[in-house]
This record gives structure tokens, C-alpha cells and sequence, in this order.
């Protein structure tokens, strides 16, 4: 089977951190965004060609996937579009790719976390018999988002409902689908949106289905939800793979170490703490709700909660950093200075406290 | 023979200084470790000649005050005694009612203090001009920017005499850059410009009376004297006034944040005065930086960071990590584990929980300006709390990981979450 993951662009949302790596390479819980989705792929529904459908080229996103075509044994291809072409476009663009057999093909939003569910989608898709299922997940306050109204015992769609103020269904489009190649005819090769252009036709023809998905699911597309993400998918891990997470003094909760990072004596961490490889955690350092990615090194008795601390980042000893601060690549933090939702690009040195929040560039 | 006069004023004063003066007066509140006009009383003591030293103001003696003068008299084996005012007398009117008592013994002159200010208190240097020429009134000035001398009394003087040709209080516009520290060495013939004074006022209540102004009794005029305005604005450019120059530290301490400013400022000066008050670093003990002073009794964790700018009250517990900088932390205060405390003041018995914040923002005067003195200490400007340090009242708790910033906690209060820029009542 394949898969085509729409990357599309710059992935501006999750700046600073893309402005050093792709979206898809930035780590989410230890482990390359992107690679959530591959795997999953590889592992639960025997996808053995991915493609890559982005709107820039990036050679470490190149390179990136010529390592991991071999590791995984797969196929992995990057389609290029010389212009956006929204979420139905590059379908149009890969439509050779898709179309090598006539196998149903899995379509998914780069931003998503979840416990991915492609072998039910297959199945689900394969029951049902017609053009296309998109996954859809319950939200608490359907009013902000395009709900699905479907079918309750078979999951034929009727119809799509944007922002609804009345309460119509509170299941959304949770960004992963699966079609069969004859939805390629009605695509053009030309800037298209599958939400509002494609899926409402495909619906009206009885042609879309609705399958539900159990438990967490989360777009991790920019830093707030990046950290919600993160909390929802350490919780799964202590449900599903509890030995993957970390235990010993001093953690609280769910905690994900890499084995290579080191944590001083007389710390507070977790709960919900991702800590990559190489990263330094000196003595007397409290750390909850955070991501800190490779080679990162806080000093002693800082105090860091919600927060991304970005690659190979220095924190200086009695730091206070929360509200969704953000540092970019390679950034130093001085002593004892409080950071409340700073967004902080690479490389930059900051000798004063941001008391309020703000982008430092 | 010589004597000294502390004018430490009374609890109506020093509104200013709370929530810190609920607990204890306001001369008695620690700088530098040691109780304010305690930097006074040791300067005082050093005068050859010194006979007594009297402390005027209308405070209730309560024991924090009976216990300090008793310790202060056996260190410095003097006479130091507390006069209490019938009612607030003003600047002067103390001076005057107290008048046989100062006068008592036949000093040759007497030094007049304020009790809220920070000096190096050059009171050789003054005694030395008064003795060249011997004056009633020797005000001691010091310079201050164009802008920041309106907060002060200013003083106009003649550049070859030293005469003193005309004082303004806190004038709306610019004087003069010579400012009034506060200090003043008087000779006997001081209390008679008082005396007229004193008469006129009490002329000016009869003449109320007999017109038939029934409020008398709470006529604030009864018996006081402004020394500023009554006396230094009247007697200006007579002959009588002069002012001695210091270019040495000096600052006011009307504010809590000034109280921190000043504690710096003698903190630099013990490594002259009193180097045995400076914490050193040795092994086993905590990381110092700067000037630090630490009570032998307070128990500080070897792992601690502590200065430039701390003082650390009597009884004190400081935890393992945690930082302090330019702050005051008062008697019986505990500092959790990895707790942060910069810019601020613990109060009393207060506890920091561990990895919590406080910190403040400093105002201090601009150090690239040797003229730039503290500005004028309010808080709010445009009903806005303007960000100035943070205080801790006496026995307030704040929890572990919050972060209390550029506020102000009333005593006892117990917090559950973090604020910024607020008075928490």
C-alpha cells in the first residue's frame, strides 16, 4: 500500500523551531514527527511507499529520507509542487505514483498525533466499498472547528458543517484518510482544497464514510498544541509501552528520557517531560510539561514549565521559563532570568527577562 | 562637650515604608543587618566629646525600642535616651521642648539627625568647620541633579563663606543642585531662633482663639516648629546658616526600596568600617559575591548563592540552591530549597517555598550619574503600581514553583499562586 503525507510549506506555525529543521525532522517525544506517521504506516498496514508531498525542498529532509528508506526497507518519495496547491492538489501532482496499482492509498496531514488506526482504516475502507473514509475525533467544543455529521451505525457522511452554532455533531475531520484510486478523477492539478472543494461532492454522492477514532488525537502544529500533544501521547505510552518510560528519583509521572541524557542529583522532573539525547539536566532543576530536544543543557536550579528548549540551547542556573517559551536553536539563556512566553529565535544570546510575552529576535 | 540628637519621628511618619513598619519602627528596621539608626549612634559614638545621644519622636517605647537602646548604651558605653513627644512637634518643635535636657551639662554644640537618612555621617569633618567658625546652624548638603533636587530642601549658599542665602523645601522649580542630607550640628544659640519661633505660633493660636476659632485643642500649629521652612527659609542669608559640602554616600530612606539602596550603600562602606560584618568565603560555606552580611545564627546551605547586596536577618534558614541577590531576607525567614529571590525584601518569619520566585525591580539612582539620588518614592503613578521591589510582609507564606513579581504581600498572608504587579492585601 502507500501513503501520501501533504508536508506542504515552511510549517511557520511551529517557528522558531522550523526555522532550523523541517517540521516533519523536528523530534516530538524523542522521535522525528514525521517518523510517528512512517512507522505506524510501515507497522500497522504494510505501507511500503510513502510519499512526501512538500512545497519546499530541504536537503536535510532529503537526505533525512534516504536513511530512512533503508532502515525501514520502503520507498520514499518526495513530491515537489512548484506552487501551494492546498490539501487536494498534490494528490493531482502524485497521481502516477498512486495510481501504480489500484490499491486504496492513505492520505494524512503532516500536524497530527494519535494512536494511529491504519489497519482499521483499511479494513473500515475495504467494508464499506466506496471512494474514500476520513477519519473523524470527538472535540468538546465542536463551535470552533468544521464538524462531520454522518451516519451512526454505518458512517456514511451527509454532510460538513463549518463552525456550527448549534450543535450539529461533534466529531472532526481528524486529518487521515483513505481513497480509492478513482478519487484521483475528480482532482485537478491546480490549487484545491479537499475539505470544502472535494470531501462535500464525494459526500452528497454517498461516496465518503466516517470512521471514528478511539483515543488521543491532537495537531501538534504549533507549540501550545505541540505540549498538549506531548502529554496526551506519554499517557498513551503508560497505557500501551509503560517500559518506555522513564522512572527513578526525582520523576513525577510520565517522563520520557533518552538514554544518552543526563539528569543531575536533587531535580524535579515531569510530569509529561520529553528529554532528548545528549540533553544535560544539572542538579536542583524542576522540569514539567517541557520538551527539550538534543544537546540542550540546563543548569542548576532552574525552573522550566511548558516549554520547547530547542537544540543544543544553554539555560542558565536559576532561570524561570514558562507560558509556551519557546528557544529556537542554539539559544543562551543567561542566570536567573525569567522567561513568560518568549518565542526566542536561533542563536540568540539573552541577557534580560521577558516578563511578558513576546517574540525575541 | 558634645551631644547628638536623633529625630527618629513617629508611626504617622513613614507610611511609605509599609507594609514593612506594622511590625517594628522604622529606625529599627535593619540595614545592612544592623538596625537602621544603629549607622547613627556608631558615627555618633566616635565624635571625641560625645556625651549623650537622645533620640526624639513620638513612638510609643515599646520593647523592641527599650531593648535596642539598652544594647546600644552598653556598646557604646553612653548615655542614649528616648524623649517622647506629647504629640508630633514637627522637626523643630521636639528640639525645642526637649530643650534643658539637650542643653543640660553645657554642650558645646549639638549634632541633629534625622533618623531616614544614609551617610557616611562626616561629623568630624563638620565639627572641624564649626570650630573654625562657630555658627548656630551648619546644614551638611550634598549635590543632586537638576530634576532630582526637587524632591529634597535645596540650598542656595555663597561659594566663598559657605553661608546659606536662601532654603527651599521641595520646590516646584529648580534652585539650586545643593541639597539638605538631613544632618546638622547646632550650637546653643540655635534654640533661640526656636524659642521666637515657638512664641509666634502659640501668639498666632491666641490670636485664633480670641476670634472665636473654637478648634484649638487640635490646632496642629500647638508647638510646632518645620525646622526646614520655620526656621532654615526664615534665616536664610542673616548670617546665621551655613552649610558644610560631603561628596560622600548619602541617600534617604523613605521606601522600602530605598532601605535596600542604603543597605548597598553601608554594605560597600563595612569593607572600611566594619569588615568583620562582611560574610567571607570559606570552605563548606555558601558562594558569596560582593558585600553580604550574614547574622551568626542564620543557617545558610553550603550550595546557597548569595550577593552582591543581601543581608540576612538573625535566625534565618536558606536552603540548599537557592539564590539571593540585592535583597533583605528579616529575622526567622526560611528560603526553601532552589528558591530565587532577587530585588527583594522577606519579611519576618516568611517562608519561600521551594523553586518559588521573588523578585523585584530595582529604582535605584542611575550609577552613571554621581549626582543622581533616589527619585520620589511613590508607588503609583497614573494609578498604576509602578514596578519597584518586591515585598514580603512579616510571616507571609508563598508555595513552592510560583512566581511573585514587582508586588507587594501584606503580612501574614498565605498565597496559592503566583502574582505580578500587585498589592495583595
Amino acid at each position: 500500500m502507500k501513503a501520501l503525507i501533504l508536508v506542504g510549506g515552511y510549517g511557520t506555525r511551529l517557528r522558531p523551531l522550523t526555522l532550523s529543521t523541517p517540521k516533519p525532522l523536528v523530534d516530538f517525544c524523542n522521535k522525528p514527527i514525521l517518523l510517528h506517521q512512517v512507522e505506524a504506516l510501515v507497522k500497522k498496514a504494510g505501507v511500503n511507499h510513502v510519499i512526501l508531498a512538500v512545497s519546499y525542498m530541504s536537503e536535510m529532509l532529503e537526505k533525512e529520507m534516504k536513511e530512512q528508506e533503508l532502515r525501514l526497507g520502503i520507498r520514499i518519495s518526495l513530491s515537489h509542487e512548484q506552487e501551494p496547491l492546498g490539501t487536494a492538489g498534490p494528490l493531482a501532482l502524485a497521481r502516477e505514483l498512486l495510481t501504480e496499482n489500484s490499491d486504496p492509498f492513505f492520505v494524512l496531514n503532516s500536524d497530527i498525533i494519535c494512536d494511529f488506526p491504519f489497519a482499521a482504516m483499511a479494513k473500515f475502507h475495504q467494508h464499506h466499498g466506496q471512494e474514500g473514509t476520513i477519519v473523524v475525533t470527538k472535540v468538546e467544543e465542536p463551535s470552533k472547528y468544521g464538524v462531520v455529521v454522518s451516519d451512526t451505525v454505518t458512517g456514511r457522511i451527509h454532510r460538513f458543517v463549518e463552525k456550527p452554532q448549534v450543535f450539529v455533531s461533534n466529531k472532526i475531520n481528524a486529518g487521515m484518510y483513505i481513497f480509492s484510486p478513482s478519487v484521483l478523477q475528480r482532482i485537478q492539478l491546480q490549487p484545491t482544497s479537499i475539505e470544502k472543494e472535494i470531501f462535500p461532492v464525494m459526500a452528497k454522492e454517498g461516496q465518503l464514510y466516517a470512521m471514528e477514532l478511539a483515543g488521543f488525537w491532537m495537531d501538534i502544529g504549533q507549540p501550545k498544541d505541540f505540549l498538549t500533544g506531548m502529554c496526551l501521547f506519554l499517557q498513551s505510552l503508560r497505557q500501551t509501552q509503560p517500559e518506555r518510560l522513564y522512572s527513578g528519583p526525582g520523576i513525577v509521572g510520565n517522563v520520557l528520557v533518552d538514554p544518552s541524557a543526563r539528569i543531575g542529583q536533587n531535580c524535579s522532573i515531569g510530569p509529561n517531560v520529553s528529554l532528548g539525547p545528549g540533553v544535560v539536566v544539572e542538579d536542583g532543576v524542576c522540569i514539567k510539561r517541557c520538551t527539550v530536544l538534543r544537546g540542550a543543557h540546563i543548569r542548576s536550579h532552574s525552573w522550566l514549565d511548558s516549554c520547547i528548549v530547542g537544540w543544543s540551547s544553554r539555560v542558565g542556573q536559576w532561570v524561570r521559563m514558562e507560558n509556551v517559551t519557546v528557544l529556537g536553536e542554539d539559544v543562551i539563556v543567561g542566570d536567573e532570568l525569567y522567561l513568560n512566553g518568549a518565542s526566542v529565535l536561533p542563536h540568540k544570546s539573552i541577557g534580560e527577562s521577558v516578563p511578558e510575552p513576546r517574540i525575541i529576535m | 562637650m558634645l551631644k547628638a540628637v536623633i529625630l527618629i519621628g513617629g508611626p504617622q511618619k513613614g507610611t511609605r515604608f509599609r507594609p514593612l513598619s506594622f511590625e517594628v519602627p522604622k529606625p529599627l528596621f535593619p540595614v545592612a543587618g544592623v538596625p537602621m539608626i544603629q549607622h547613627h549612634i556608631e558615627a555618633c559614638a566616635q565624635v571625641p566629646g560625645m556625651q549623650e545621644i537622645l533620640l526624639i519622636g513620638f513612638y510609643q517605647p515599646d520593647e523592641a525600642l527599650t531593648r535596642f537602646l539598652d544594647a546600644a548604651q552598653q556598646e557604646f558605653n553612653l548615655p542614649i535616651r528616648y524623649l517622647q513627644e506629647f504629640a508630633p512637634l514637627g522637626t523643630g518643635g521636639g528640639l525645642y521642648h526637649f530643650r534643658d535636657q539637650i542643653l543640660a551639662g553645657g554642650p558645646e554644640a549639638f549634632f541633629v539627625l534625622n533618623a531616614d537618612v544614609c551617610s557616611d555621617f562626616p561629623l568630624g569633618a563638620m565639627l572641624e568647620a564649626h570650630r573654625r567658625q562657630p555658627r548656630p546652624f551648619l546644614l551638611l548638603g550634598t549635590t543632586a541633579n537638576r530634576t532630582q533636587s526637587l524632591n529634597y530642601g535645596c540650598i542656595v549658599e555663597n561659594p566663598e563663606t559657605h553661608e546659606v542665602l536662601h532654603y527651599v523645601e521641595k520646590p516646584s522649580t529648580f534652585v539650586s543642585d545643593i541639597i539638605n542630607c538631613g544632618i546638622y550640628l547646632f550650637s546653643p544659640e540655635a534654640l533661640k531662633p526656636l524659642r521666637d519661633v515657638f512664641q509666634r505660633n502659640q501668639q498666632d493660636q491666641q490670636l485664633c482663639l480670641d476670634l472665636g476659632d473654637g478648634s484649638s485643642g487640635s490646632w496642629p500649629g500647638a508647638g510646632t516648629i518645620r525646622l526646614e521652612q520655620d526656621v532654615f527659609t526664615a534665616l536664610s542669608g542673616q548670617g546665621q546658616i551655613y552649610v558644610h559640602l560631603t561628596d560622600g554616600i548619602w541617600s534617604q530612606i523613605k521606601s522600602a526600596g530605598s532601605a535596600l539602596y542604603a543597605s548597598r550603600l553601608y554594605l560597600s562602606r563595612y569593607q572600611l568600617t566594619h569588615p568583620e560584618r562582611l560574610a567571607q568565603l570559606i570552605p563548606g560555606g555558601p558562594c558569596i559575591r560582593g558585600n553580604v552580611f550574614i547574622h551568626p545564627t542564620a543557617k545558610v546551605a553550603s550550595s546557597a548563592v548569595l550577593g552582591p547586596n543581601v543581608s540576612i536577618g538573625e535566625g534565618v534558614t536558606i536552603g540548599e540552591g537557592v539564590r539571593l541577590r540585592e535583597s533583605i531576607v528579616l529575622h526567622g525567614a526560611t528560603l526553601q530549597e532552589h528558591t530565587c529571590v532577587l530585588h527583594s525584601i522577606v519579611g519576618w518569619g516568611s517562608t519561600v517555598g521551594r523553586w518559588a520566585r521573588v523578585e523585584g525591580t530595582p529604582n535605584d539612582p542611575n550609577p552613571n550619574d554621581p549626582r543622581a539620588r533616589m527619585d520620589s518614592e511613590s508607588l503609583f503613578r497614573d494609578g498604576k503600581l509602578l514596578p519597584a521591589i518586591t515585598i514580603l510582609g512579616c510571616r507571609v507564606r508563598i508555595p513552592a514553583e510560583v512566581l511573585i513579581l514587582n508586588s507587594i504581600v501584606l503580612p501574614h498572608k498565605e498565597l496559592s499562586r503566583s502574582f505580578t504587579n500587585q498589592i495583595i492585601l
